[in-house]
């Protein structure tokens, strides 16, 4: 009865994983490599789709140090100090998950756009690569704080006491004692940040007005491509971006916090 | 962002009251209401069998999970498109239909429940459930009595997490659910559709309401999950 019960269960989950997760991701591979490698291959070396990953790039690349050296600055104020209004950047740092990045995009639209209140920088930023890469620091802006936060509280502060006692400095002390115990919570940090850094879609759809070979980034690419009927270069274009995600996967796995593994 | 919505309190009413605006906010409640209770359930019980089941591939199918993190948002749609789409080959078509919405929330917040539950039912004492099961208790009793309560909390947490992304999604609904205004558009696909439309203060208005609906959610949430803890501690 009980190993019934135990396969019941075992059945259930799997079944829920595999038509919800496995069976869907599988098949975008077959699809995109349907008619061989060559033509997938043809499909995401077009100048546009070149053009787009390098988009994705230089926005990852820009987003994802800023926000590691936010997050880390954010999460020892956060943890280390006390300051007015506190509870508010604590409560502003979680923003970013609670809100559709529609809603983002749109935020910055008006914020920046014709009539907006920072309208009139000597540089665009609305429908080019300067809002695109702001609204990809937004939404990502969570993932190195929350990382940091738990692991910060949990080392407390007696080795960082231990060292101002022997002498050490502000950021000698940072670099040789406090960075050491947090660095696999930046890392997991990191690997988040940059896997929605490459993935987001609905605040760079906004801000971006996806000008095609200007500001359309891979994701936005997928979505063109598709909407065009070019159903080899969609697949072809999404297979890179999953291979991407299956490679923040593995990250995730070897950096994931001790204490969630099994 | 919110000086946009200050232009006049009847604009903002009217932009809000817009019939296809109410269809939009009503279907993203209930979608992802939905959403939240079947993740509930669903996510309980794969954390459970992550946790107390041993099976080959295990390590694999716990690495998978958080695979809906990983993935940007318009691949999934894709992908979900593809097998439960118009040219399945699994006969199953969803696209376009409500059950597209339901089936793409459901991807996206996947791993929410189960990766705030398994850690709490690894730390799970299993001497109260050997007490338990040595005094007689059934093993639904020992579960409904002493397993649900102590994964309450972390069940609620998860939900709330994945309400608040099902109550926001884009990327992942708008390819297989055809947005079709007042059957299958979203609030955000809405909100889309008007900034697209050169009409960025009905969008703005219709952002608040959503804004609004997120953060009373999420504090219902927040105060039912403390009512739980806190009974916890007592008992």
């Amino acid at each position: 009865m009980t190993r019934l019960r135990r396969y019941l269960l075992r059945f259930v989950g799997l079944s829920y994983l595999g038509v919800l997760l496995v069976a869907p991701v599988a098949l975008v591979f077959y699809r995109a490599f349907e008619n061989g490698v060559g033509e997938a291959w043809d499909a995401v070396t077009t100048p546009t789709a070149k053009h787009a990953l390098l988009v994705t790039i230089i926005i990852a690349a820009i987003a994802v140090p800023a926000n590691t050296i936010f997050g880390i600055v954010c999460a020892i104020a956060i943890v280390r100090h006390r300051f007015p209004g506190k509870n508010l950047v604590n409560v502003i740092v979680d923003l970013p998950l609670a809100l559709s990045p529609v809603i983002v995009g749109l935020a910055f639209l008006l914020l920046f756009g014709t009539g907006g209140w920072l309208d009139g920088l000597p540089f665009d930023v609305v429908f080019a690569l300067p809002g695109m890469v702001l609204a990809t620091i937004f939404v990502s802006l969570p993932f190195v704080v929350r990382e940091v936060v738990p692991v910060l509280r949990e080392i407390g502060t007696e080795q960082e006491q231990a060292a101002a006692t022997l002498g050490a400095g502000g950021w000698q002390t940072f670099r040789r004692v406090t960075f050491p115990a947090i660095r696999w919570a930046v890392a997991y940090g990191v690997v988040l940040t940059t896997a929605r850094a490459l993935g987001e879609f609905g605040a760079v759809s906004v801000v971006s007005g996806r000008l095609i070979g200007k500001t359309e980034s891979l994701t936005l690419h997928v979505e063109e491509r598709y909407q065009s009927f070019d159903y080899v270069g969609a697949y072809a274009a999404s297979v890179l971006l999953a291979m991407l995600a299956i490679a923040t996967l593995v990250a995730m796995t070897v950096f994931r916090p001790k204490d969630e593994v099994r | 962002m919110w000086h946009a919505a200050g232009g006049g309190i009847d604009d903002f009413r009217a932009a809000i009251t817009d019939p296809q605006a109410v269809a939009a906010l009503k279907l993203t409640l209930v979608a992802s209401a939905g959403v939240a209770l079947i993740n509930a359930v669903m996510g309980t019980i794969v954390a459970w069998i992550l946790v107390r089941d041993r099976f080959p591939g295990q390590s694999v199918i716990n690495a998978l999970v958080d695979l809906p993190f990983a993935l940007p948002t318009i691949v999934a749609g894709l992908t979900l498109l593809t097998l439960y789409g118009p040219t399945s080959r699994v006969g199953v078509n969803v696209a376009f239909s409500r059950w597209a919405v339901l089936v793409s929330l459901l991807f996206v917040t996947l791993p929410f429940v189960i990766r705030t539950v398994q850690p709490v039912l690894l730390e799970l004492d299993r001497e109260m459930e050997e007490a338990a099961a040595s005094l007689g208790a059934g093993s639904f009793q020992i579960f409904r009595r002493i397993v649900f309560p102590n994964l309450l909390p972390a069940i609620l947490s998860g939900v709330a997490l994945a309400f608040a992304r099902a109550i926001g999604e884009f990327g992942a609904l708008v390819l297989i659910t055809g947005n079709l205004p007042f059957r299958t558009e979203v609030a955000s696909v809405y909100i889309f559709g008007r900034i697209e439309s050169g009409d960025p203060r009905s969008a703005a208005a219709v952002s608040v309401v959503l804004l609004v609906i997120t953060f009373l959610a999420l504090f219902l949430i927040g105060a039912l999950r403390r009512r739980v803890t806190r009974h916890d501690a007592t008992a």
